[in-house]
């Protein structure tokens, strides 16, 4: 299978007044084309970060370094750039047209003083040479497609007059404005009831496929993605802990954090599938552990753990773990 | 939106009277009379004659009625310090000083207030955040007479660039309007700058930048806009204040204007002129919040709601 998007050795550090932030520490990964790749991780574990780098939304405070980016044949690691010029240009060109990100709030991401029509002409006016009534007709199509009705009268409203599910629609429709090979989807549906959730996940399902599109699909719910997805990254404090196809991530976990997880999903008829199932709470970021970010929160911890960080274990070439446990079974195996 | 705004006009045009009523009531309560005045040697004749004229031996209340029919056709009177002049007439010649001078400083405050804010939230060189700090910070703590004698000294006397008297040629109108939009710009640049700087912080920033927007138009055509709203609520009084003019500006650059009038008219209990200068005011403000309102509308779709 092609790839379309390869990163390697991707890390964030923020510039705050307490300190230095490491958001993302040593991430690689790579999406397949054709391919809906979940990312699963509680808050505050760098999913975001890790997808704003990407599209190169990442504000002045961010320190991004990175060994390779490429997407689509296109080198997008601002690392190989000589200016941020020249990077933004080459951004400016992708972003919202062959990669587009739905966002995660569907409250605070529009514009409240800007119609929802000019909203959505925005990206095809960027990135076409479509006039602004041609612009309009493509807007008009996308509400359709996105299954908002009557959108003659509602593309001249503003977005205070949408409702929450209603305007996650329309950032969706921002999204597929020019047909982008590459959907990232940042948690679409953490900020809506959880009858229209299933709704919106199955939109992006069907447009994706009917588009051709790829998804990375954000979400810190393992329950969203056991049925979309076709492979799974865990992440955890700034680093992916586990990755492989959504059968060895369901059937055989092996980090004890996705264990954690899993544990907590098995009733199929509890509605209230947060994600804290675990005691404790995630690693200061501040001052991550020089070790496995998991350790004061696993209860198989060995001493080791706290002093070095886990190696990646190849499980099967696409299941990979990042836990000592595996080491201790190989060895005892020896 | 046209029942919002004959509202708003029904509204203003209470709150006017009741201004003018408590005015009127207040400033007979002041101690004194027009004729106490050390300059006021006038004979009984002639002051019975003018406490007749005036009725200043009858009651508030009839005095008051009295007033206003005769204010509501237009009529409000002569001054009781100026002999024979109507206060219409001395309004009419020194509102087009206030009010062209207060235009100039108004403009000079949102032009050079909103640069100022701009760069401040953009640039990432020190020296230049500096300096917009320390303008605002003389902009708010120094007065504007301190000012306004510092730049006479400076531009007037010393350099002799600047005619210090009277609004008589373009010239005149730079350092009374400096003296009177530091302040103003103080307020505006900071409003400005922390107006844009919350918005860039925005989530709908971000989006906008998803879609390939440049970072140059992700300002102009989504922050400024939200980030210049708190500046309008700000501004339409600030208009207001200025066009009816200063006292202290007024006085030192020795311009006739009608900001000067109100202080001396309360100092000669003028009383019609009180009265007029007072329900002047009341109306630019009140005329300048509906406009402030209307504008805010216009640019905020959620506050048409309210
Ligand atoms: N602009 C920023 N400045 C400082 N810290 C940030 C910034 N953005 C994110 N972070 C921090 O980075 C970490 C990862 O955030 P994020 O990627 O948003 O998590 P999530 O997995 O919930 O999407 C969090 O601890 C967050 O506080
Ligand atoms: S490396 Fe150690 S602490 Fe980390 S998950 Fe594995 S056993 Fe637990
Ligand atoms: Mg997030």
């Amino acid at each position: 299978m092609d790839n379309l998007l390869t990163t390697e050795n991707l890390s964030v550090d923020f510039e705050t007044d307490q300190g230095i932030v490491h958001a993302v520490r040593n991430v690689s990964f790579h999406l397949n084309k054709g391919e809906i790749l979940g990312i699963v991780g509680e808050s505050g574990s760098g999913k975001s970060v890790t997808m704003y780098s990407i599209m190169g939304l990442l504000g002045d405070t961010a320190h991004i370094q990175c060994g390779k980016m490429l997407f689509d044949g296109t080198d997008i690691n601002p690392c190989s750039y000589q200016s941020k010029k020249a990077y933004s240009a080459v951004m400016r060109d992708l972003c919202g047209s062959r990669m587009a990100m739905i966002f995660q709030d569907p409250m605070t991401f529009l514009n409240p003083t800007m119609k929802i029509g000019k909203q959505l002409c925005e990206p095809i006016l960027n990135h076409t040479s479509m006039t602004k009534q041609q612009a309009r007709q493509r807007a008009l199509e996308l509400m359709s497609l996105v299954g908002i009705p009557s959108p003659e009268t509602r593309i001249d409203q503003y977005p205070f007059e949408f409702s929450g599910g209603m305007r996650q629609r329309i950032i969706i429709a921002i999204a597929l404005a020019n047909n982008p090979k590459l959907i990232i989807a940042d948690e679409p549906t953490t900020a809506l009831d959880v009858t229209i959730q299933a709704q919106v996940l199955d939109l992006i399902k069907d447009i994706s496929k009917k588009l051709q599109s790829s998804v990375i699909l954000i979400t810190h719910d393992l329950g969203v993605v056991a049925s979309l997805c076709d492979r799974i990254n865990i992440m955890y404090g700034g680093k992916i802990v586990e990755t492989g196809t959504d059968k060895e991530i369901f059937y055989s976990p092996n980090h004890p954090y996705t264990k954690g997880l899993l544990s907590c999903i098995c009733n199929p008829e509890d509605d209230s599938r947060e994600l804290k199932p675990i005691p404790g709470s995630p690693p200061d970021l501040l001052q991550p552990p020089k070790g496995c970010p998991f350790v004061d929160r696993c209860d198989e911890a060995m001493k080791i753990c706290k002093l070095q960080m886990p190696e990646t274990t190849v499980l099967s070439p696409t299941h990979l773990s990042a836990c000592w446990l595996n080491e201790l079974t190989k060895r005892q195996g020896e | 939106m046209t029942k919002y705004i004959v509202k708003r006009v029904l509204f203003g045009l209470v709150t006017l009277f009741a201004l003018a009523t408590i005015t009127f009531y207040l400033m007979h309560a002041i101690p004194g009379t027009p004729f106490s005045g050390e300059m006021r040697q006038l004979s009984d004749v002639i002051r019975d004659k003018l406490i007749e004229l005036y009725d200043l031996d009858k009651p508030y209340h009839i005095r008051y009625i009295k007033y206003l029919k005769n204010a509501v056709t237009g009529n409000f009177g002569t001054s009781l310090h100026r002999k024979g002049a109507e206060v219409m007439d001395i309004i009419g010649k020194g509102l087009p000083y206030t009010a062209s001078l207060g235009a100039v400083s108004f403009c000079i405050a949102m032009f050079v207030g909103i640069s100022l804010g701009a760069v401040a939230a953009f640039s990432k060189k020190p020296w230049i955040n500096g300096t917009v700090a320390f303008i605002a910070t003389v902009g708010v703590s120094v007065p504007s007479f301190l000012v306004a004698l510092l730049m006479m000294l400076l531009f007037g006397v010393k350099l002799g660039w600047l005619p210090m008297i009277g609004l008589s040629g373009w010239k005149n109108f730079i350092m009374p309007g400096v003296a009177l939009a530091l302040g103003p710009i103080a307020m505006i640049s900071r409003l400005v700058k922390s107006g844009l700087q919350e918005e860039l912080r925005q989530d709908y920033v971000t989006l906008a930048k998803s879609k390939g927007t440049g970072e140059v138009t992700v300002v102009l055509r989504h922050a400024l806009k939200n980030a210049i709203l708190p500046v309008i609520t700000y501004a339409g009084p600030l208009l207001a204040t200025l066009v009816t003019g200063s006292f202290v500006v007024e006085t030192m650059f020795t311009i006739p204007g009608i900001g000067a009038e109100f202080v001396n008219s309360v100092t000669n209990r003028d009383y019609t002129l009180i009265m007029a200068l007072t329900i002047i005011y009341g109306a630019f403000i009140i005329i300048a919040n509906i406009a402030t309102d209307l504008i805010s509308a216009a640019i905020d779709p959620r506050v048409r709601l309210k």
